[in-house]
């Protein structure tokens, strides 16, 4: 776990210090070396307009990684608010709730979003916002699970008869216990944000060139795969080195739990 | 057990209407609505669309729209495509066969992958085998499915030149080659590259399941029970920890062969497979909302009926379920 944590910590400062890093800006077009493959000068190689992937892909790695970073917080914090009602609550609520739960786990994500993604034409901020809540359910189940069974233990019910109030059980007594499982929910959203930016750029409906993703890079790429393989070859490996590092967090994050007493 | 799979049917109704209430407003929330295709086109006047908007119905109030689509779905009247003019029904139903080989094949080669990695994973914890195979599924879950087709067409299409990179036929061999030994070879090699990505990625995800069910059976007593009896370690793997650990497993893989027929969205793509998971890209790049509602619709619906039939499946392996 740990390697895969120093990986994202260095895939994230690389992000933030791209300007001080890459040799040119990510938009900077040098009609004299297009299409040229990875070379001392140009890592990755040249696009068709002689931008340099290495700056693309860093630069992108700002769009992919902030995406993915931010839909899972939309994820976890409506997950959170939903679940965290009808694991409270029970009863007639629950139910309801779990059943647009229910519903929303059966219509298939990619195609919901492609849908969506298509109609509305979204910023970088809505694209956030739409994949952030095309992933809140898995949260919303683990969350209402964990307050169902802590809601009986002992030490919420000796709360509760010394006069705690709702916001009060929820507030200190529920998260914080519930607040590991959280945790493991939104990294595994973190993937999969990620994933699905790098999808929906892909299919031309993400990310908006000229501003570069990871995604919307693989796009462009699939154009011109016999002549220049290499455009395909680092965003890609960005993606999986990205949510491979995540998942193995994650995975790392659920072991410490079960191996604690 | 009979009470149970009609309990668990009946909970589906609501479902399925919540479904198709999300499916439906999604497409009437757009902008300029399901007509948004003709607002575009300048040839088409602003009274053509008035007049197209009341012949369909689209000025009427919503719940009312909402109630005489669901009655015409139900039907299996799904109107006609926007793009062509054709029947929904006829464009959706000519893309099955491709969809159902790809995913059959996929599955099959998923399964036949999932089955020794996880059991053998699962029984040497810990060991070289295992924690070599754990790493690769979580590369494999982590893999984006569509730029893993871009590297299988990169290498063996376009550098080795082994293998098509597209389509399900070669131009021309779907008439001279139907039913020849020529025809058949030719279909197995447009299979192999798009079904190594769809097999590889599931069994990525299910070798993990599967792993973690055998270390959960074998730790039971009755695991125990048959080692103590003298039973060879084959014999206790095999028959009775598989048996008990491959129900949760196979539940999941029903529920996933639903979702692989949408999933191949990006895999069909990729590879121009003519299926449904290429007509639904077709679609959207042409706006041919009745198109999208229906195959939505029709996903949505397999994946909630899968998910009742992986339960009676849970439920036959392990009767204790249906309590």
């Amino acid at each position: 776990m740990r390697l895969p944590a120093l990986v994202l910590a260095s895939l994230v400062g690389a992000a933030f210090a791209a300007p001080a890093i890459v040799r040119y800006p990510p938009d900077h077009l040098d009609l004299d070396a297009r299409r040229q493959p990875p070379s001392a000068a140009h890592w990755f190689g040249t696009d068709d307009l002689g931008r340099d992937v290495v700056a693309r892909v860093l630069y992108g790695a700002r769009v992919s990684l902030g995406v993915g970073l931010l839909s899972a917080a939309v994820a976890g914090i409506s997950g959170t608010g939903i679940g965290g009602v009808a694991g409270y609550a029970g009863g007639a609520l629950d139910a309801v709730l779990m059943r647009g739960t229910d519903a929303m786990l059966a219509v298939p994500r990619l195609p919901l979003l492609m849908i969506a993604a298509s109609i509305l034409q979204p910023t970088v901020g809505v694209l956030v916002v739409l994949i952030g809540l095309a992933g809140w359910m898995e949260t919303a189940r683990v969350l209402r699970a964990e307050f169902m069974t802590l809601r009986t233990r002992g030490f919420v019910e000796s709360a509760r008869a010394a006069g705690a109030g709702h916001a009060r059980l929820v507030m200190v007594h529920l998260l914080p216990n519930a607040a590991h499982a959280l945790i493991v929910s939104v990294t595994l959203a973190v993937a999969r944000g990620i994933l699905l930016e790098s999808a929906l750029s892909f299919f031309g409906v993400g990310v908006r060139p000229p501003q570069a993703s990871w995604g919307n890079m693989l796009y462009q790429a699939q154009s011109s795969l016999t002549t220049e393989p290499w455009l395909a070859v680092a965003p890609g490996l960005f993606i999986l080195i990205t949510t491979w590092s995540v998942n193995l967090v994650g995975d790392g994050l659920s072991r410490s739990r079960s191996s604690q007493p | 057990m009979c009470t149970f799979l009609g309990k668990r049917t009946l909970q589906t109704i609501p479902l399925l209407f919540v479904i198709s209430a999300v499916v439906f407003l999604l497409i009437h929330a757009a902008p300029g609505g399901p007509l948004a295709i003709y607002l575009s086109n300048p040839n088409v006047r602003p009274e053509d669309i008035e007049r197209l908007r009341r012949a369909l119905g689209l000025d009427r109030p919503l719940w009312q729209q909402y109630w005489s689509w669901l009655a015409a779905f139900t039907r299996g009247d799904w109107g006609y495509s926007f793009s062509d003019g054709r029947l929904v029904a006829s464009r959706i139903l000519e893309r099955v066969p491709a969809s159902l080989e790809l995913v059959g094949t996929s599955i099959l080669v998923a399964l036949a992958l999932t089955l020794p990695v996880g059991i053998v994973a699962g029984v040497q914890r810990g060991r070289w085998f295992d924690r070599i195979t754990t790493s690769a599924a979580v590369a494999g879950i982590s893999l984006p499915a569509f730029w893993f087709g871009l590297l299988l067409q990169i290498v063996f299409a376009s550098a080795l030149g082994w293998l098509p990179s597209s389509g399900r036929t070669s131009p021309g061999m779907a008439l001279s080659g139907a039913g020849t030994m020529g025809g058949v070879t030719d279909h197995v090699r447009h299979l192999l590259l798009p079904v190594t990505v769809l097999g590889v990625v599931q069994a990525a995800a299910w070798s993990r399941y599967l792993r973690a069910s055998m270390i959960e059976t074998l730790a039971q007593p009755f695991v125990l029970a048959a080692h103590a009896r003298g039973l060879p370690m084959r014999d206790v793997v095999m028959r009775h920890a598989l048996r008990h650990a491959i129900g949760s497993v196979l539940a999941i893989v029903m529920v996933d062969a639903a979702l692989l027929v949408s999933g191949a969205v990006m895999t069909e793509s990729v590879f121009a497979w003519p299926g449904l998971g290429s007509l639904f890209t077709e679609a959207l790049a042409r706006r041919d909302y009745s198109v999208l509602m229906a195959l939505l619709m029709l996903t949505s619906t397999a994946i909630v009926v899968f998910n009742v039939a992986a339960d009676a499946l849970h439920a036959i392996v392990d009767p204790r379920i249906a309590r």
